[in-house]
């Protein structure tokens, strides 16, 4: 097993899920079984990155496998490159999205059966998860820019799957609309490094970076170049202010959103984040600390008070992305990564226990129309329950690791900035994401039926959707992390696996605790491995009172959502009632659809009305203005035309029979004519000559 | 009376030259016609046998003016044969009628 072997597998892994979905959208309308092979394709895809993964960790753990190929030259300067970037973080984030991946596959086989474009349902998979393959294991950003789109463009075709729903096509529309928002300041982003390093490869402009190379030569555009790129983030990951396309994108079938709209795509943003982390000045991750703040923060309050079981697991899906965008900010690397990791697994079981339950009860979204769903469907009940416990952060779980870990580094952040309030932010979240989830829970599981109708047709579903929730919520417990259940750094996700990154933003522009004075600097990274000696030292003081802190905010949650709708010992409605204006507020999703149709919206229509009828007066005045003279133009010339140069051409002609009319007469065709000619020039001639 | 020199060869042959060039562009008969012709070829004839006796250039001229001879003799024969058949065509001989090239 060397590094190239490695690297074929990767090239593997990559191209597998792209014959799948050749070969299942060419051949799914003749052949109805044809999904068997982009399933088995997927299966070979994960076993194959559980190999990359197994041999990376345990042979090659230490190194950073880079590989490029020329993809083409425009000149001696200009020379595009397409390559692999294969570190621990790559193989880790190939095996999430390789297996959540081929479990929805599996999953999606009962969920869609009886779908008129089942085939095809499985080929967009197939893209996707090659366009996701494709990000992860990207060495430059020109590459991640492309499967960046074509993970967006595989996103629409899938919220737009059931495309005769307006809503469907709709959503599917908006989500590829608002993404481009993003992705526009990430290709702005991208130009300037390009510009600035005449590369597009993330080592090759860390090390320029490391080397004291600035955009435009000034810090402040190093922040800007940080910020733009993270656009790409908030539309990808639908962060604040572009978060309200993920809510829609629940429009497509529920395994989708549990593979895409939870657990793999929207954690694209993340991962980008996380790749130029190095670059990441001060105040670029003041900026990101914020807009995760706020990602966290919004949709957890909405998510309170929405009805249909996706909704309130869509918004829960932005406040946990918002999480770990703000761990990012706050400058815990390894945090963030690991709650991706364990929020891919128990998100995806999460998104794929309402499947089943949306299943069950034969599309019925509503869970007011649910209830006392325990006793129908014990496994699925059993599973969302640890996914529950699991996003909520209660010990034992994997979500209480990484969650108390992204808590604890934002208390320390406080503590070393003074900025508390994403401590106190996260905190809440906290409290507010215990307590809506387990309203969920207990709405649609506990308690008595509401429809009784549909309650007594509920079965539960069959070994294929069964097997992925049993894996996914087996994944949510500790065990895989870390063998100390309180301590994710004893684990060897932290101790082995995930190293701190390497920073190669200028000494100055970063945050104090950041800062590498005492640290020897490696010449061959051009950058330090950790953060100073302060930031671990306030990391080990935040670590127990943020667990406590952390726990009780847990605990308070759950027992609230239980106090309110288990034993009903407060009354909702009337506490509803009694801030109605808040449930309100919080009911229409802070009215940003609202906010978003009446100006953007509302603006492009009316920007386009008013170009329009530019186009219509002042553009096609003038294009007819012109014919108009053209054809005057025109009839001047065919005027000179007809009469000029005909008159020319007709006269020559007339002449030209004029003449040939006079000397017709000396062709009399007699012989004896022409040789009296011929004799008489004969004697001129001699004449001529001889004189 | 002077001795009887190349001038007066000359003269007789470019007479013989002239009646017929004069017979060629008057006369209308076809057959008229060619003894102009002949009478041409006769003048060429007598134009080589004087320069031979009164020039220094051995027998040449005795030898074309035989040939001419000979040439004359096929070129009236095949000249006869196209009068026959403009005859039969025709049904004339006067070349002042045979203007078919005019137009």
């Amino acid at each position: 097993m060397t590094e190239n072997v490695l690297i074929n597998i990767s090239l593997l892994i990559l191209f597998l899920p792209l014959l799948g979905f050749v070969v299942t959208l060419l051949l799914g309308k003749k052949i109805k079984s044809i999904y068997l092979f982009e399933v088995t394709v997927l299966t070979a895809t994960l076993i194959l990155s559980i190999l990359v993964a197994f041999f990376k960790l345990s042979y090659f753990i230490d190194s950073k496998i880079i590989t490029e190929i020329e993809w083409f030259r425009l000149s001696d300067t200009i020379s595009i490159k397409l390559g692999f970037l294969i570190d621990n973080i790559t193989v880790l984030m190939l095996f999430v999205v390789a297996l959540i991946s081929a479990l929805v596959h599996y999953f999606s086989i009962a969920y869609m059966k009886g779908d008129e474009r089942y085939n095809r349902y499985f080929a967009y998979l197939g893209i996707f998860t090659f366009s996701m393959n494709g990000i992860v294991l990207t060495h430059n950003i020109l590459m991640m820019y492309i499967f960046w789109e074509l993970v967006g463009l595989s996103s629409y075709l899938l919220i737009g799957f059931w495309f005769e729903k307006k809503s469907a096509s709709d959503a599917g529309k908006k989500a590829f609309i608002v993404n481009r928002v993003g992705d526009l300041g990430m290709f702005a982003g991208i130009l300037i490094l390009y510009l600035t390093y005449n590369t597009f490869s993330f080592d090759q402009i860390f090390n320029s970076i490391a080397a004291g190379k600035l955009p435009f030569n000034s810090d402040f555009w190093l922040s800007i170049t940080g910020i733009l790129l993270f656009m790409g983030a908030i539309g990808k990951s639908a962060q604040f202010p572009l978060h309200v396309w993920l809510p829609d994108a629940m429009e497509g079938p529920t395994p989708v959103s549990a593979l895409i709209h939870a657990a793999t795509m929207v954690a694209a943003g993340v991962y980008l984040t996380i790749r130029i982390f190095g670059l990441l000045t001060a105040d670029a991750m003041m900026f990101i600390a914020i807009i995760g703040m706020l990602s966290a923060f919004i949709p957890a309050t909405i998510a309170l008070t929405q009805n249909d079981i996706k909704k309130v697991l869509a918004y829960s899906t932005v406040s946990q992305l918002g999480y770990m965008i703000m761990a990012l900010g706050v400058g815990a690397y390894k945090f963030a990564f690991f709650h991706l990791v364990t929020h891919a697994f128990f998100k995806a079981c999460l998104f794929l226990g309402s499947g089943s339950v949306i299943h069950a009860m034969h599309h019925e979204q509503d869970i007011r129309n649910m209830g006392g769903l325990r006793k129908k469907l014990p496994l699925t009940y059993a599973t969302f329950l640890i996914s529950s416990l699991a996003i909520s952060g209660i010990p034992l779980t994997s979500g209480f690791l990484s969650k108390d870990g992204i808590l604890a580094s934002s208390y320390a952040f406080g503590s070393l900035t003074g900025y508390w309030i994403f401590p106190a932010v996260g905190f809440f979240v906290a409290l507010l994401t215990a307590f809506y989830m387990f309203r969920l829970v207990i709405i649609t599981f506990h308690g008595e039926p509401r429809d009784q109708h549909k309650y007594e047709h509920a079965k539960e579903s069959p070994f294929v959707m069964a097997m992925p929730l049993a894996v996914l919520a087996i994944l949510s417990v500790f065990i895989f992390y870390t063998p100390n259940p309180f301590n994710a750094d004893q684990g060897w996700f932290f101790s082995k696996w995930i190293n701190s990154p390497t920073l190669s933003a200028p000494n100055e522009t970063r945050f104090d605790f950041m800062k590498s004075e005492n640290v020897v600097p490696n010449n061959s990274t051009h950058g330090e491995i950790t953060y100073s000696e302060v930031y671990t030292e306030a990391m080990h003081a935040a670590h127990f009172p943020a667990m406590i802190l952390s726990l009780i905010m847990a605990i308070t949650g759950i027992l609230v959502a239980f106090v309110f709708y288990q034993w009903k010992k407060v009354n909702v409605e009337k506490l509803t009632n009694a801030v109605k204006p808040l449930y309100t507020f919080s009911l229409n999703k802070w009215y940003f659809d609202e906010l978003y149709d009446k100006t953007f919206v509302a603006g492009t229509i009316g920007l386009s009305r008013l170009l329009g009828w530019f186009d219509l007066k002042i553009i096609d005045g003038a294009v007819n203005g012109a014919a108009t003279l053209t054809r005057i133009f025109s009839s001047f010339i065919g005027a000179f035309d007809n009469i000029v140069v005909d008159g020319i051409v007709n006269l020559s002609a007339y002449m030209s029979g004029f003449i040939g009319l006079i000397f017709r007469r000396i062709q009399t065709g007699k012989v004896q004519t022409y040789l009296v000619l011929v004799i008489f020039s004969l004697i001129i001639l001699l004449f001529l000559f001889k004189f | 009376m002077s001795e009887i020199g190349l001038n007066h060869f000359l003269v007789v042959s470019t007479l013989l030259f002239s009646m017929g060039i004069y017979a060629i562009v008057t006369r209308k008969n076809a057959i008229m016609v060619l003894m102009g012709v002949e009478l041409i070829l006769n003048s060429a004839n007598i134009n080589f046998i004087a320069f031979t006796r009164y020039g220094n250039f051995g027998l040449q001229g005795h030898l074309i003016a035989l040939f001419v001879i000979v040439l004359a003799a096929a070129e009236a024969a095949i000249a006869l044969a196209i009068v026959l058949n403009i005859y039969k065509t025709l049904a004339t001989v006067n070349v002042d009628e045979v203007d078919s090239l005019k137009d």
